[in-house]
């Protein structure tokens, strides 16, 4: 069954107002175009949960769409602060739940696993605990030792941008894989954005890349270039003047709002904007080819 | 004595970072400062340096300097990418790391980091800084963790406003009793000199760069600084280690700048 929609219409049918959103990738594949699309259909009072908030949670906070980040390392990936969280928590118009990388992924994987916790080990650094109820302790019935637990963290909605897969979400994704899995077991529903549609058979043709099965895929969309100004291995580089140009540009509201009007409001889909984009800064993120060599399954 | 040449106070702490490193070390590598030190070491004295980022990459030889942790160039002709649980879990957590590099706003007194929030109240911070991301279990289980920090009163606050990542605590029997399998902050890096744990996990100063002084040191310390009884002096940086950082890692000087 194909489950092939433009990009809008499945914004429109999953993200409701209130959800919990996690917009996946570490660095890597995210997906600003559904960012972006939820902006332009105005969703409100989300609760925008991953890792690292990165440039899309920022836009998104600046465009009102939030009124809860759950992250664990709030920055612009090498280049500093990120500015629109960072203020909007300072001046107390934000809330905030927080946890190492670790605790994080490891809310994701008990999620995805189906377990009632995960256990951790301590570290001996207990202020975030403290500051956080739903970091806990018990007992381990075994060495009888106190360990911490995360509770598991089901999104609402995952929005999870891959390289390629067919009409029914059966996904191939290579290069650094995050918590895109995990996250893609962990929540209710999964949109998954494309940068190509391919045939099943281009999927059967290597099924140990397949990480995200159809099962788990309420909408699929085909959308190139989705991940940018973040990247997709093999298909283009991260824009990394863009994101020197964010941390300019987030340093007033007014131009921050004005980039929002022209590279958000202002352009009907993820084509627009990549044709906006101009070919220079197409011809700077182009990438030139190095492929794995082929592995061989074998004909049985 | 021949004249060393001059550099900027990034550079110093770079080199004298990479220096710390030795050859075989599995080192869990974050972006910027440390980034830099860790392939200075690999193009000089530490050929089979094993390279991780916390973005899941093992065994990377990025071919320019990568501006993020999860850099395209990490992942090309990597050993190994894994999901950011099984970096966490498998390698660092199983105790496959032996060294982490970590910075944060404040180092105290023992080591402890604060990248958290500036202010005595958490839910009101004053500032509020990105916070641990891995910092807080690297600083747990990696064997050596050093951190890299300009000398700085505020950045050597007797104490941290807020916990992020363990050093010896309130001291090191403290760590010891908690059973961390890292032995924690074992050397502190920073323009004016080198800070190690003395027997009882305090900081004290026991190396400085040349030209630099005891006073110095203790007038941009937020404690009473100690002072080793044979205090060291590093090695004057080398034109080599000047040419690999400027010429190879960052041309551009988006690192190499800092501190004049």
């Amino acid at each position: 069954m194909s489950k092939l929609v433009p990009l809008a219409e499945a914004i429109a049918r999953h993200v409701h107002d209130g959800d919990l959103v996690y917009a996946a990738g570490f660095t890597h594949l995210i997906p600003f175009a559904a960012g972006h699309e939820i902006i332009r259909q105005r969703k409100r009072d989300l609760v925008l949960a991953r890792a690292t908030p990165d440039l899309i949670y920022d836009q998104m906070v600046a465009a009102g769409c939030a009124r809860k980040v759950i992250f664990s390392y709030m920055g612009n990936p090498g280049v500093g602060s990120l500015r629109i969280v960072r203020a909007a928590i300072e001046a107390g118009r934000l809330e905030w739940e927080e946890y190492s990388h670790f605790g994080m992924i490891s809310r994701l994987q008990a999620a995805a696993a189906g377990l009632p916790f995960m256990p951790m080990n301590p570290t001996g650094a207990t202020d975030l605990e403290r500051a956080n109820p739903l970091i806990r302790r018990v007992t381990d019935p075994y060495s009888g030792k106190e360990v911490i637990t995360v509770p598991p963290l089901h999104p609402d909605v995952a929005i999870v941008h891959v390289q390629r897969a067919d009409v029914q979400g059966n996904a191939h994704l290579w290069g650094i894989l995050g918590e895109q899995k995990e996250v893609a077991f962990a929540a209710r529903r999964v949109i998954l954005t494309a940068e190509e549609i391919v045939d099943e058979a281009v999927i059967r043709s290597d099924p140990n890349r397949t990480l995200i099965p159809a099962l788990r895929v309420e909408a699929v969309c085909h959308v190139p270039y989705a991940a940018h100004p973040s990247y997709a291995q093999g298909y283009y580089d991260r824009d990394n003047e863009f994101y020197l140009e964010w941390d300019r540009i987030s340093q007033s509201e007014q131009a921050v709002q004005a980039w929002l009007e022209e590279w958000v409001y202002g352009v009907n889909d993820r084509q627009e904007y990549w044709s906006r984009l101009g070919p220079e800064v197409q011809a700077r993120l182009k990438v030139a080819a190095r492929p794995s060599a082929p592995v061989d399954y074998g004909q049985y | 004595m021949t004249e060393a040449p001059a550099c900027t106070s990034s550079e110093l702490m770079i080199i004298n970072a990479a220096r710390l490193l030795r050859d075989g070390d599995v080192v869990f590598v974050g972006v910027g400062q440390p980034n830099l030190a860790c392939n200075l070491a690999k193009r000089t004295h530490a050929p089979n340096l094993l390279m991780i980022y916390e973005a899941g990459v093992i065994g990377a030889e990025p071919a320019r300097l990568p501006l993020s942790i999860g850099d395209p160039t990490l992942v090309s002709g990597a050993l190994s990418v894994v999901s950011m649980y099984d970096i966490f879990a498998l390698y660092l957590q199983r105790g496959n790391v032996d060294v982490g590099f970590l910075g944060g706003a404040q180092i105290d007194r023992f080591g402890n980091i604060n990248a958290t929030i500036i202010g005595d109240d958490y839910t009101h911070p004053k500032v509020r800084l990105p916070g641990s991301g891995g910092a807080q279990e690297i600083a747990a289980w990696a064997q050596r963790c050093y951190i890299m920090t300009p000398h700085q009163k505020r950045r050597f606050p007797e104490k941290v406003d807020f916990l992020t990542s363990a050093g010896f605590l309130g001291g090191k029997d403290e760590r010891t009793r908690l059973g961390l399998p890292g032995r924690g902050p074992v050397g502190v890096v920073t323009d004016i000199g080198y800070l190690e744990p003395d027997e009882t996990g305090e900081l004290i100063l026991t190396a400085l760069h040349p030209g630099k002084t005891v006073e110095m040191a203790r007038q941009n310390t937020g404690w009473d600084l100690k002072v080793a009884p044979r205090l060291r002096s590093t090695e004057p940086v080398t034109e080599t280690e000047l040419r690999i950082l400027r010429q190879e890692l960052d041309p551009a000087g988006i690192y190499l700048k800092g501190g004049g």
